[in-house]
């Protein structure tokens, strides 16, 4: 209630404002298609050589254009590749992505590379208008103009597919467009990675990879009620948050109780990032997708230099309270759970939560586990899945769901022993919050 | 050289900062196909013979190119049921081959027939369609694609003895409402389910499932050229 309620103040306020602004003259709105919208020119009498570095060039996008997963949104499920439609929703309603193939009715077949520089760098369109940012380009600004270029070529080389997309449905007042140029005023700013000094070369190409190309904070990073990453202005924003339009968490990467790598080897992280499986967890939900789609395609040095980033950034979280001391009840609650774990968990888990590394996640000490809020443990038990095919790891080992099986207090029970089991010490769960994940199941 | 590698490997886990990655004993895991399909028989029973309830079938047992497309349009969304497809979402088509044919290799014992609660008159409906479909309305007979023993045509037409009758009537009103394969083109079973009436498919699925299952083999024949042609997207769909 207090959430819609301050939500509801903003949106007043930015209204006005946005009215205030437009009234002052100041030009807000897309400006008309400028010069740089022409068709690609034929090239004639192209050389040899030219031909070679033109593959070279395409070669380099599609592996830029995998690192930047372009293929996982622009996709519909079952789809042709990059010929859009898949849908996004958020809060601001759903979102259909385009058509990226070079289809010259229906894809980007008339853009030339400063039109996709455009899009990519400054998040406007061929026509001018403003993007939306559900095209992460407040992270796309980051990539340099040779890598934008790249992934052009690479995309120009695909078979068209001719597919009309749907438009998105974007709720009022969101599709107003002024009060988007405004949001961008306020949250956004275009600018390449800027290399920092004061690191090596390996840091630094782990940044640009995860702030640019990666755009992890798209996920990882608490979002303000308008969508904007909490923080954004300046410093890493990879604390943590709710995806937009999903029941999962993505959790912080820089909080040693959630998903940190401080603490991890340096081989741990490019392990799990590249194959989807660690001694110590397992990709599910969104990031096995990441890992499927994106991320296995990492050559060992891009899959190390993030890893180095990762492991680098500081300590952002403070220790979550203690959890409050379980009364009767509660230990009624976890001596249930402890017998479903035993019937329905333990084969693979083990009798102490020890799994087995790379195959079975531990459960003793797994921060995926024990982490607040717990909706991706809640999701695992509910959806099970499999981590992903990587050709690191092509076969996975996976998880049963357990939505048919058990009901949700049972849910509830089994994650509350869990949780507090081994040495793990988090709160219990409710059967009211594993109601809530059910969402989007059937 | 190896062995020096292998115990710096063993040495750098131990080593760990925080001995985090010191890892205590394992579970022993068998690197097994049944051990990798063990999400599957939470649903669909030990060896995939049969499901916690009629909803969930069978897989042991059947045609291995049916398997993988089911299991493939699971994943791509075109036969839609959101359990399956969440479970599938990250795999590949190599692994979910070698899925379908672990269970194409299970010969596990089928259940007993239902008891039938057909009339005379069900029952030679049924028969009859089976038999000689109904060229009236262009339904071929089940044993055209089904096989003589209705047993199925390797390796993508399934077999109809040995299924729960209420699975064949969901399935008939899911193939009927164009919910089955929602994305699939020009799908034979959704034509031919949509031209069936309700008494029909009803009578099939009784009589159907108070069939025996016959002892042995049943599945010799191959589809013949007009009815390969007529179910061609099922036929050519798989990497077979």
């Amino acid at each position: 209630m207090m959430k819609r309620g301050s939500l509801a103040v903003i949106l007043t306020l930015v209204t006005v404002l946005a009215i205030l602004l437009v009234l002052a003259g100041l030009d807000l709105s897309p400006g008309p298609a400028d010069s740089t919208s022409m068709p690609p020119e034929e090239k004639t009498g192209t050389t040899a050589a030219d031909s070679g570095s033109l593959r070279l060039r395409q070669e380099r996008g599609r592996y830029l254009a995998q690192l930047a997963n372009c293929m996982g949104c622009h996709t519909a499920q079952g789809g042709q590749p990059y010929a859009g439609g898949k849908e996004l929703p958020t809060p601001f309603g759903t979102f259909i992505t385009s058509n990226i193939t070079p289809d010259k009715q229906t894809g980007i077949g008339n853009w030339n590379e400063q039109d996709f520089w455009k899009a990519l760098h400054e998040g406007k369109s061929r026509d001018g208008r403003p993007l939306y940012p559900a095209f992460p380009y407040t992270e796309y600004t980051k990539i340099s103009r040779e890598d934008s270029d790249a992934i052009f070529s690479h995309l120009q080389s695909l078979a068209p597919v001719a597919q009309e997309n749907p438009s998105g449905r974007i709720q009022f007042p969101y599709n107003f467009q002024p009060l988007l140029s405004l949001w961008r005023f306020i949250y956004f700013k275009p600018g390449v990675y800027q290399a920092d000094s004061g690191q090596s070369g390996e840091w630094n190409r782990g940044a640009y990879l995860v702030q640019g190309l990666g755009h992890c904070s798209a996920c990882h990073a608490e979002r303000n009620p308008l969508g904007a990453v909490v923080g954004a202005a300046g410093g890493e924003t990879l604390g943590g948050g709710q995806i937009m339009g999903s029941n999962w968490y993505a959790p912080s990467l820089t909080s040693s109780f959630e998903a940190g790598s401080a603490g991890w080897p340096l081989d741990e992280i490019a392990r799990l990032l590249t194959t989807g499986v660690s001694l110590k967890a397992a990709t599910s939900g969104p990031m096995a997708d990441v890992v499927r789609q994106s991320l296995q395609h990492l050559t060992a040095e891009d899959a190390r230099a993030m890893a180095v980033y990762l492991k680098s950034l500081p300590e952002s979280a403070q220790p979550p309270p203690p959890p409050q001391a379980i009364n009767e009840q509660g230990r009624a609650w976890l001596e249930r759970g402890s017998a479903i774990y035993e019937k329905h968990c333990k084969d693979c888990h083990g009798s102490s939560g020890e799994g087995a590394p790379g195959i079975y996640p531990p459960l003793a000490g797994n921060r995926g586990v024990v982490m607040t809020p717990p909706v991706n443990a809640i999701r695992s038990i509910l959806i099970g899945g499999y981590p992903p095919s990587t050709s690191g790891n092509p076969k996975p080992y996976g998880m049963p769901p357990f939505a048919q099986v058990l009901r949700d207090d049972e849910v509830a029970m089994v994650l509350s022993y869990i949780r507090t089991a081994w040495g793990n010490a988090a709160s219990l769960v409710t059967r009211d919050q594993v109601d809530k994940s059910r969402v989007g199941l059937h | 050289m190896k062995t020096f590698f292998l115990m710096m490997a063993i040495c750098s886990i131990v080593l760990a900062p925080g001995a985090e990655f010191a890892v205590a004993a394992a579970v022993d895991v068998p690197d097994t196909m049944a051990e990798r399909v063990k999400p599957c028989v939470a649903c669909h029973g030990s060896e995939g013979v049969a499901g916690k309830d009629s909803f969930y079938p069978r897989l042991a047992g059947k045609p291995k190119g049916y398997l993988f497309n089911q299991l493939r349009d699971f994943r791509d969304g075109r036969r839609y049921y959101r359990p399956m497809a969440l479970l599938l979402e990250n795999l590949s088509d190599e692994y979910l081959m070698e899925m379908a044919s672990h269970f194409a290799d299970l010969k596990q014992p089928y259940p007993p027939p239902e008891p039938a609660s057909l009339t005379p008159g069900e029952a030679a409906l049924a028969r009859r369609l089976i038999e000689n479909g109904d060229s009236a309305r262009n339904i071929p007979a089940c044993v055209e694609c089904h096989g003589k023993a209705l047993m199925g045509t390797p390796p993508f037409i399934p077999g109809l003895l040995g299924l729960p009758r209420m699975y064949m009537v969901a399935q008939f009103g899911a193939w009927r409402s164009g919910g089955l394969l929602r994305g699939r083109k020009a799908d034979c079973m959704s034509e031919i389910g949509k031209q069936l009436t309700v008494e029909e498919t009803n009578a099939l699925a009784a009589w159907l499932s108070s069939r025996p299952v016959p002892e042995r083999d049943f599945s010799v024949a191959t589809l013949a050229a007009e009815m390969a042609q007529r179910c061609g997207d099922i036929v050519r769909s798989s990497a077979e």
